[in-house]
């Protein structure tokens, strides 16, 4: 069609006269950072959940008490998945005088299906064939185990000696160095040995009665996975329990979550910004399109053709720069990968095409979203200024104008936020920031301060009068560049000085002497000496808190059992014996999120009976099981039941690693029943033999080793931590468009003004004070706003994404105020520099 | 002859501040096909007002234009400007070349607007009438005040246009390029058989024209 044809020529034309150039970076920064951190969070997710499945060994696994139905497998394997059997089950290991109670996992070839057993000797031994892809490094032989760390110190064993398990004895041939497939929790106390399932039987240990953890590990592709999991959780019976890696590991749950959301983020704010840019590019092609609009309208053309016109040139410069930001996005993921170690080292797949395309939808929408209705108003231009000059431009329907923008970025939010919630909050917060500092660099530059300071200061010298002058009268036009500048600063000041603050704040999370050992099982009359014990290793004394087993029976009197819930977790839950605790305060990694923690009254009335017990219930489980607060609820303890109100609901940080309860109870509830202690502790590494002394001395006590899981978090922490500077580089880009665009919408007014003043007989120098005075103002303004901005947005990161206290340092405000002087300054300088040295007619005639 | 442009009662108003300001009044007059007519008129006399009417460029507060016998403002803004493109040409004191495109790609736009495949070749010729052979391909900042009004007159002409419209065409210009362009003007007009009209004060062009309005006020003399 002609009227293409026309656009293709046009687009041309004006691609040559240099006027799409500020569009098309606009465009191709959004694109490319919103496809650089798709693709680039697609394969960190890859990496993490590569890194994560090694945890478990599987990327599903089906657990239960008794035998698997074979028919779980089939239907894994029908879909085309790996599957492999193991079974655990505690059990005395002997070597000469010695016992010690261990995790026996018996497994079968292709164990396991997800990461590495690494062993030394690297080669045990006739190891038997590998089966499978991506499996281990083989499993221990017939006759043949493997032990950890744990089992050698202790019985004091060395690889190739000989241990008793059950009836057998059986050669240790490698001790394991990296294990995988632990389950974190109380039954995975012990020392851990594998060895080959063929032996088990001659073990003698598999008997009737026997307490066996049977386990069906599958893996493949992801979606026949997922599908499969679907599949099975409407078919499991009450003791089987279906995990993958985030049911398996609350810690790494988090971590995973919150480098999730902050990949997420990131890309909101490429594409906030982005939008920005669009906008503002959007509305200077619009000013300088309005004689070319209306002399086409003189010559004939209608509106829908100048509509069309435009709107075909916006759409092939919107597919130009989407396939050259995806191509950006593309190349810059694998840059940022080669600089990522573990990224680079975990032999990713490619990454897919989806958030390419998601990316390329994305910035279609930006494009049109934010350059639509400046485009209509192009369509409305009277043809009437060919022969009145001074006629502007159409006035814009601004509410439907910001309306379609604020949607287009809520649909954007929402589709890479990946959750509503966080979605409008940040729409919502963005929103309101923009609209408040909006307001505010309004009414600064209208009058209230610069006006004033115009007229009063008597001794002003003549240029900053002016200046000030100048930035009243075209106050609105400078107050949104203020906010442009201030949301291009923002977004520098966060990814500058913000994130160091917040990814060290959260890695502090973990610091370095985080709990590495859990002591359960402590009787009441061991405290003392367990308190003893430390006193003598010069460790800190622990926090012992008690643990009471009790079974719920009744929520606000209505009895609950497994039949209550049709969810196989919430069945799971009430089935079993919960841990509850007492204490007076509640624990400092804890959050309270409704109702109020008890104070302490005693724990007797005066006429000797119980105070009103409380309880505290974790917000997750309260959820599962549908407890509100002021229900009452009925445990059972040893057959006594107590009932009390639930006053309080917590937040639990599960990856803080330390002891965590689903309900707590008030001290007088619980303290007359019997009670264990359990604690958490920092044990250094060279004192790893206190731990093995403390198991010796207190038989009965169990100390769990959760180092492999604190290395774990913390290496995913520092991959997320490598990971977001690389991303946070686009958004930085993304920034400087908007300032660039921020600074370009304003360049042809000051130029023409400049002319003007020039043939009036201003010289350069004053022109050069003018503008850098006008400069200063404006970015000292939007440095002010931006660091503001910046430490709102540190303060809802820290609170809601990253869940850690934020503490902005005072050095933002005087970076952003000193910081907006200077980029404004210097970029204003370098755009309007030749107006002072070109010859007035010389820029009129441009 | 059956008037090609005829106005009848046209009446502008406009506010200023709060009050009513009228600046054409009641104007009523015909040209016939192929005539010349020159308004004159100083100042803000209402001269470039009427022009605009005339060519539908805007709308009156009473009154009505028709154009070829087509009442102007019974059609819609886009009726308007399909009319203009089939019967109009424009040439403006400040010549109104798009920037961004040569002198050839400015005078090939109405024709292309209307779909012609010879917009080219067309436009070539349309130049070299105009004398501009050897300058197509250049931008109109590197032209001539009097080089873009040849453009600005090469694009009016190039549709063969019934009507022309000329708003002050030599008023950016010196007076010996300026007479230069109304010669140029003049006789393409003659040769295509148009109906000028013109807005000018320059009373010697005026006389140059078959018929003469003059306004005073708004008003027609």
């Amino acid at each position: 069609m002609n009227l293409l044809r026309l656009s293709l020529n046009l687009l041309r034309r004006d691609w040559r006269a240099g006027e799409w150039r500020v569009l098309l970076l606009a465009l191709v920064l959004a694109v490319g950072s919103l496809a650089t951190v798709g693709l680039f969070a697609d394969r960190v997710r890859q990496a993490l959940q590569q890194e994560a499945t090694s945890l478990i060994g599987a990327d599903l696994r089906i657990t239960s008490t008794r035998p698997l139905p074979s028919v779980y497998r089939n239907s894994a394997q029908a879909r085309g998945l790996q599957t492999v059997e193991s079974r655990s089950f505690l059990s005395m290991v002997s070597f000469r005088e010695q016992t010690l109670l261990s995790e026996i996992q018996a497994v079968e070839a292709g164990y396991p299906l997800r990461g590495k057993i690494v062993i030394d000797p690297p080669s045990p031994p006739a190891p038997l064939p590998l089966a499978g892809e991506g499996s281990s490094g083989g499993i221990p032989a017939p006759g043949t185990v493997w032990a950890d760390d744990r089992l050698l110190r202790r019985l004091e064993v060395r690889v190739g000696d000989e241990v008793n398990i059950g009836t057998q004895r059986f050669v240790v041939a490698a001790r394991i160095v990296k294990d995988i497939d632990q389950s974190v929790g109380f039954s995975s106390f012990a020392p851990r040995v594998l060895m080959n399932v063929q032996d088990l039987a001659a073990t003698g240990l598999q008997q009737e009665g026997s307490r066996i953890t049977y386990r069906l590990m599958v893996a493949g592709e992801a979606a026949q996975v997922a599908a499969l999991r679907d599949e099975l959780k409407a078919k499991l019976s009450g003791n089987e329990r279906l995990e993958d890696v985030r049911d398996a590991r609350p810690e790494i749950r988090s971590a995973l979550e919150r480098a999730e959301h902050f990949l997420g983020l990131a890309a909101l704010t490429a594409a906030i910004l982005a939008g920005a840019a669009i906008l503002l590019a959007a509305r200077r092609f619009v000013q300088r399109h309005l004689d070319t609009c209306a002399v086409m309208r003189c010559l004939g053309a209608q509106q829908g053709q100048v509509l069309r016109l435009f709107l075909y040139q916006f759409l092939m410069l919107g597919l130009f720069a989407v396939l050259l930001g995806c191509a950006l996005g593309y190349a810059t993921q694998a840059v940022l990968i080669s600089f990522v170690e573990v990224m680079r080292d975990s032999a990713l797949p490619q990454p897919g095409v989806l958030p390419a395309i998601k990316a390329a939808a994305s910035g279609f929408a930006l494009l049109l979203g934010f350059a639509f209705l400046p485009l209509l108003q192009l369509r409305k231009v009277s043809p009437l200024r060919v022969l009145r000059r001074e006629l502007g431009a159409p006035q814009p329907n601004i509410l439907l104008a910001y309306g379609l923008a604020v949607l287009v970025l809520a649909a954007l939010f929402l589709w890479h936020a990946g959750s509503l919630e966080l979605g409008f909050a940040v729409l919502a917060g963005l929103l309101a920031g923009l609209a408040v500092f909006g307001g505010l660099a309004w009414l600064i530059l209208r009058g209230l301060v610069l006006r004033g300071l115009g007229r009063y200061v008597p001794d002003l010298a003549s240029h900053w009068r002016h200046a000030l002058n100048n930035l009243v009268r075209h106050v609105r036009n400078n107050a949104l560049q203020v906010v442009a500048l201030a949301l291009g600063g923002m977004a520098l000041l966060l990814l500058t000085l913000v994130r160091g603050d917040l990814l060290q704040g959260w890695q502090d999370k973990l610091p370095p002497d985080a709990p590495n050992r859990f002591v359960v099982n402590i009787q009441p009359d061991q405290m003392q000496p367990v308190l003893d014990f430390f006193a003598r290793e010069r460790l800190p004394p622990p926090q012992l808190q008690p643990m009471v087993r009790g079974r719920l029976v009744a929520i606000n009197d209505i009895p609950v059992n497994g039949d209550s819930y049709p969810e196989p977790r919430a069945r799971g839950l009430v089935e079993r014996e919960f841990n509850l605790s007492y204490m007076e305060r509640m624990p400092e990694w804890n959050e309270l999120v409704q109702g109020e923690w008890w104070q302490v009254r005693g724990l007797r009335t005066e006429d000797g009976g119980l105070n009103g017990g409380e309880l505290s219930v974790e917000e997750g489980i309260a959820r599962t099981l549908g407890i509100y607060l002021g229900d009452m609820l009925t445990y059972d303890v040893g057959a006594t039941p107590f009932t009390a109100r639930v006053t309080s609901l917590r937040k639990v940080q599960w990856d803080s690693m330390r002891a965590n309860f689903f309900v707590i109870a008030t001290p007088e509830l619980l303290s007359d029943f019997p009670a264990s202690y359990l604690t958490s502790f920092y044990l250094p590494p060279d004192k790893v033999r206190a731990g093995d002394a403390l198991a010796r001395e207190f038989p009965n006590v169990l100390v769990i080793d959760t180092g492999a899981i604190i290395a774990q978090v913390r290496h995913i922490m520092d991959q997320i931590t490598q990971v977001m500077g690389a991303v946070f580089l686009f958004t930085l880009l993304s920034g400087f468009a908007v300032l660039y665009a921020a600074l370009l919408a304003t360049q042809d007014e000051r130029t023409f003004e400049a002319a003007v003043l020039r043939t009036l007989g201003a010289d350069g120098r004053y022109l050069r004070r003018l503008h850098l005075a006008e400069f200063t103002v404006l970015g000292g303004l939007s440095g002010l706003f931006a660091a503001a901005g910046a430490v709102l947005l540190g303060w809802v990161l820290a609170r809601f994404v990253l869940e850690i206290p934020y503490q902005s340092s005072a050095v933002i405000w005087p970076i952003g105020v000193l910081g907006g002087i200077a980029t404004v300054a210097l970029a204003g300088w370098l755009g309007t520099r030749r107006l002072s040295v070109l010859p007035p007619l010389a820029i009129l005639r441009e | 002859m059956a008037a090609i442009v005829q106005a009848v009662e046209l009446t502008k108003q406009v506010l200023s501040g709060d009050q009513p300001l009228t600046i054409l009044h009641h104007a009523s007059f015909a040209v016939e096909a192929g005539e010349s007519l020159a308004i004159l008129g100083a100042s803000g006399s209402g001269k470039s007002t009427l022009l605009g009417l005339l060519a539908g460029l805007d709308v009156p507060s009473s009154g009505s234009v028709l154009l070829n016998g087509m009442d102007l403002f019974a059609l819609d803004e886009d009726g308007r400007a399909r009319l203009r493109g089939e019967l109009a040409g424009f040439v403006f004191q400040s010549f109104q070349l798009l920037p961004a495109l040569s002198a050839l790609e400015n005078v090939m736009l109405p024709l292309e607007l209307r779909g012609a495949a010879d917009a080219y070749a067309r436009a070539e010729v349309s130049l070299r009438q105009v004398g501009l052979s050897a300058r197509v391909h250049h931008l109109p900042k590197h032209l001539s005040g009097g080089e873009q009004q040849r453009v600005a007159l090469a694009r009016a002409f190039v549709t063969q246009p019934k009507i022309l419209f000329a708003d002050e065409p030599t008023g950016n210009l010196d007076a010996a390029t300026g007479s230069q362009i109304i010669e140029l003007m003049l006789e393409l007009n003659r040769a295509q058989g148009t109906t000028l009209i013109l807005v000018t004060h320059d009373e010697a062009l005026a006389r140059r024209c078959r018929k003469q309005l003059r306004l005073v006020a708004g008003r027609v003399e």
